[in-house]
């Protein structure tokens, strides 16, 4: 029994070996490309961390977003396309200055990062607020109070909190230096355990037994 | 992650979605990165048929940059992979009217596998496998993109008379008479 010429025919011409391979292998040089000469607005990447594996996001202007593990990725950039261009490539190369950064940062040995930012996710008052948070040197910390003073709104706290969860690029704007008046750790967007893991680590706290 | 989504990109409009991505119908496209790992299979199967492995990936690049290019004007609802695949046959036919003005060889039909060999599902090519790839490549124009938009990209006659810019009518007719030239060839 002869197959049928459909059939023949989906089996596709014998030049076709490893189609998926070699269709996934084309598309990342796409992707690349994409990103290194300009078509894409926003590149993206895993980013490996103590927390597990983060995603950080570029634009032309600099990283725009670190998503902490438990974010799931697909609305993460679902949001990105929709509130600044769909035009958005995983593109590893992109994020190599970021990922050497934190690498740095997480082995103790940076205290302060270089790379440029992308505020463009961030509202005016979120500005304010995360502007005076970058201000925080590494191994300072500040009340809610007190930033949202600095910020111009000595009566804001509970705002500038919300600012600091809402936070876009956690770690590199340092929003785990923001504490309660009493010194008590407040919130996290991360959850507390991290806003701990990175204060222990610049030596604002000390490890607990 | 790509195989999750690339079900639900794929999609046509109006159906059933079983993600989270709904909102993608009423607003712009989806992140690009899953459109293009949504697409990339039958683009690439479909160029690599049409035009040989090594045409294929400097077709396949300019396909998906012109996509970029294009992209932030699309609709949710659009039907990404026509579109798509309407722009990468355009591309296919330009680069085979290229080479047919350099005169160079047409498709690398029998082309050998170059690769290391791991990981390559390449299926054994009998006699009359090659036979029908060779009268494929001979059939008029639009008989031979009807045929691999339908039978290597999987696309709908609808689809197919989107991307080639016909009527359904006319798509039917090419793909129904290039089978019928094939089957003289092989049987």
């Amino acid at each position: 029994m002869t197959q049928k010429i459909e059939q023949l025919l989906r089996r596709g011409a014998p030049n076709m070996q490893d189609i998926g391979g070699e269709a996934g292998a084309a598309a990342r040089r796409v992707s690349e490309r994409a990103a290194a000469e300009g078509f894409a607005d926003i590149s993206y990447a895993p980013v490996d961390s103590p927390f597990g594996t983060l995603h950080a996001a570029t634009t032309k202007r600099g990283l725009v977003r670190v998503a902490f593990p438990e974010e799931s990725v697909e609305s993460v950039l679902e949001r990105l396309a929709q509130r600044l261009s769909p035009r958005i490539v995983e593109a590893p190369a992109s994020l190599d200055p970021v990922k050497r950064e934190l690498d740095e940062y997480f082995a103790g040995r940076r205290r302060a990062f270089d790379i440029p930012l992308d505020w463009s996710l961030i509202g005016p008052f979120g500005a304010r607020v995360l502007h005076v948070t970058s201000e925080i040197p590494y191994g300072g910390v500040l009340s809610y109070t007190e930033v949202a003073t600095e910020a111009g709104s000595p009566r804001g706290s509970r705002a500038a909190g919300n600012a600091l969860g809402a936070n876009p690029i956690p770690i590199v704007i340092p929003c785990h230096r923001v504490l309660r008046s009493g010194g008590a750790l407040g919130g996290y967007g991360g959850g507390l355990n991290r806003k701990r893991f990175l204060l222990e680590l610049e030596g604002s706290l000390t490890p607990r037994q | 992650m790509s195989n999750k989504l690339s079900t639900l990109v794929s999609n046509p409009p109006g159906s059933p979605r079983s993600g989270p991505r709904s909102i993608l119908t009423n607003s712009g496209p989806p992140p690009f990165q899953y459109f293009l790992d949504a697409h990339r299979e039958a683009v690439w199967r479909f160029l690599v048929s049409f035009l040989g492995r090594v045409d294929a990936e400097d077709c396949f690049q300019e396909t998906f940059i012109a996509a970029l290019r294009a992209y932030p004007r699309l609709r949710g609802d659009s039907n990404l992979k026509a579109w798509v695949l309407t722009i990468a046959h355009r591309k296919a036919i330009d680069a085979h009217r290229e080479r047919a003005r350099r005169a160079l060889p047409v498709a690398e039909i029998a082309e050998v596998a170059d690769g290391s060999g791991e990981g390559m599902v390449s299926h054994p090519v009998s006699a009359r496998e090659e036979t029908l790839w060779e009268a494929v490549h001979e059939l008029p124009a639009r008989q031979r993109s009807a045929i691999l938009l339908r039978f290597i990209a999987d696309l709908s006659h609808r689809d197919i008379a989107t991307t080639i810019g016909c009527s359904e009518e006319a798509a039917r007719r090419s793909l129904h008479e290039g089978l019928n030239k094939l089957r003289k060839v092989i049987t």
